[in-house]
């Protein structure tokens, strides 16, 4: 039995940047001049000093028309409708759930708008709300879809749907939500046997696929599959993955289905998944990773 | 810490993994992330280093003064820990928060460099009786991504392992006092022997098992964790390989932190296992260190601290 530890020098340190130099986009700084303030609008992310537009956050400008917007870079989500979001469950309130879902306010998950068992529309009575808690209790990581934003920006989700509610066994990600590439489909099971979840909000759940199991009605069978351990081959599927999306997140790559497949493909060259912990192996698989993408882009 | 909010079934993810040995990023549990070290990153302080394990980051000075050395043991030096839990790691150390913390930390550091086994404090000694080095050490948490015991003890000990302390040129004894003249040239100074110096392994119980260097979401699984201080072995800090063929690592302090409690087997386990972990990050450790000093050798290096 031996431990595996790696410590390296500051002046080994790795540039995770795997764009070349003539793609790289113009960074403005906050308090950074953008432009006069002659014939152009202030959007986003600006304000207006001395005649001058400036940045407000650090990020890429984004220009249509006369309208100058900068993106920010690292923020919270800002939600829009029909959005996948994951989020957990930080109290049980009356007749709704607070959820956090990593934007400025917390999310709120009505009773109402919950599927119950036992018919899709029936009235919620108040024993309904004397069982919330054994629904959906405090820390329960639930898949939600945004229903409407309130007028100061929080977030009403619903679960109306089979694909949507509690998950059980399986690792959440944080990333930032700028990184998560828009898609029909934020469900996906990928080929090596994976169920992930990317929300829009930056939380991404991986969790061993559902296996063709046929679960009755009885709650306590479905307790009992939730609590099955899960076996060595998917555990280590799953921690490729995860160290495949850090190593794309260090390089700052949009994530989608693909992107993910191609690193966990790419990392695949490396045995031992902790491997792929190392910085340097970290940069390999993101940098290849772009090189597929790049090459199915021109194609 | 802070307590973070999982589910039942993450945390039973979690503690199947641990029992399987084989944890959510693909680490064994005795296993540590990846870390990255410079010395002499403070230009004004003797020694310093900096250290970051994932998202903790810890950056210690090392001062020296001249002192008076105890009565009761006139031949050593003194060596004095303080650590100091910046607002900018958790908004929760703003104002006193952090002071429990630090102090929880200091006293280990402290407790741990106790023995003569784990630190000699002879090498601080001017003139028995009379004179002797204090070393300050002070320890700034800037970041705080858990498991910050390990992370100070091995930042503490690159810090020690860079310090430089100036030569005595001539001392005048004016009747009871003594005055020293120390050399001028930053070059002309002893380094200090920190091959014994011990080093902290944080073992964070989950169900039956420890693991080594938690997540935090592991830590959040954990009811109790273990802190074994260990000492190291001088051997990995030279390069001449004195073999001392069978040296033994020892165990020099034992803290507890949480509500929870260890049964004996487990303790015992723990200790084993914190002894292996330990002697991996003292080799490790004294690798880099020494390729540091190889490399920068005879030139100033270019620090690069926290830019690049």
């Amino acid at each position: 039995m031996n431990g595996h530890v790696t410590i390296r020098l500051a002046s080994e340190r790795v540039n995770h940047c795997v764009a070349s130099s003539n793609e790289l986009p113009r960074f403005y700084t906050p308090g950074e001049v953008i432009s006069g303030m002659q014939d152009f609008m202030r959007g986003h992310g600006t304000y207006v000093e001395d005649d001058c537009i400036k940045s407000s956050v650090a990020g890429v400008m984004q220009k249509v028309n006369k309208l100058i917007c900068v993106r920010p870079l690292k923020s919270r989500y800002v939600g829009e409708i029909g959005d996948v979001v994951v989020g957990r469950v930080l109290e049980v309130q009356q007749k709704r759930w607070k959820i956090e879902t990593n934007s400025r306010l917390d999310s709120i998950l009505q009773l109402s708008s919950v599927n119950l068992p036992g018919g899709e529309l029936r009235r919620r009575s108040a024993e309904d709300e004397q069982m919330m808690r054994k629904h959906l209790q405090e820390g329960d990581l639930i898949s939600a879809e945004v229903q409407s934003v309130f007028s100061d920006g929080s977030l009403s989700l619903h679960t109306r749907s089979l694909k949507y509610g509690k998950l059980s066994q399986g690792v959440l990600m944080k990333v930032f939500p700028s990184l998560i590439k828009r898609r029909k489909n934020h469900f996906h099971n990928l080929p090596c046997g994976i169920a992930i979840i990317i929300g829009n909000n930056g939380f991404i759940w991986m969790s061993p696929m559902q296996r063709n199991v046929i679960i009755g009605e009885n709650k306590d069978e479905i307790q009992n599959y939730e609590h099955q351990p899960i076996n060595k081959s998917d555990r280590e599927i799953m921690a490729r993955l995860k160290n495949c999306v850090a190593a794309l997140v260090a390089a700052k790559m949009m994530l989608d289905d693909s992107s993910i497949m191609f690193a966990y493909e790419e990392s695949l060259r490396y045995d031992d998944v902790k491997e792929l912990l190392d910085p340097e192996v970290m940069l390999d698989i993101a940098f290849l990773t772009q090189h597929r993408l790049n090459s199915i882009m021109e194609e | 810490m802070a307590g973070l909010l999982l589910s039942s079934t993450e945390k039973m993810y979690i503690l199947h993994g641990v029992q399987d040995d084989y944890r959510s990023d693909g680490r064994s549990n005795i296993d540590y992330r990846p870390m990255e070290l410079e010395t002499d990153v403070v230009s004004h302080a003797s020694g310093s280093a900096r250290l970051r394990l994932a998202n903790t980051d810890i950056l210690v000075g090392v001062k020296t003064e001249i002192d008076e050395p105890k009565p009761n043991n006139p031949g050593l030096g003194k060596i004095e820990f303080f650590v100091d839990c910046s607002a900018n790691a958790t908004p929760e150390f703003e104002g006193r928060g952090g002071e429990q913390l630090a102090n929880m930390i200091s006293n280990l550091m402290q407790r741990a460099y106790h023995s003569s086994q784990a630190f000699d404090l002879k090498q601080l000694c001017i003139l028995e009786g009379k004179q002797c080095w204090k070393l300050y050490v002070d320890i700034l948490i800037l970041e705080c991504g858990g498991n910050l015991c390990d992370a100070v003890s091995l930042a503490v000990k690159a810090a020690l392992f860079n310090t430089r302390i100036p030569f005595v040129k001539a001392a005048l004894m004016d009747g009871g006092s003594v005055d020293f003249q120390l050399s001028d040239d930053p070059y002309d100074c002893k380094l200090l022997e920190v091959g014994n110096a011990p080093l902290l392994v944080t073992l964070c119980k989950i169900g039956n098992k420890c693991v080594v260097d938690p997540s935090a979401e592991e830590e959040s699984c954990s009811v109790i964790s273990l802190i074994v201080g260990i000492t190291g072995n001088p051997k990995y800090y030279s390069k001449e390989s004195k073999a001392s063929l069978n040296f033994e690592c020892k165990c020099s302090t034992i803290g507890m932190n949480g509500p929870g409690s260890v049964a004996p087997e487990t303790f015992k386990a723990a200790i084993t296992q914190g002894i292996i972990a330990a002697k991996c990050l003292d080799e490790a450790l004294g690798r880099t260190l020494l390729r540091e000093r190889q490399e920068c050798g005879s030139y100033k290096k270019n620090s690069y601290g926290f830019l690049k």
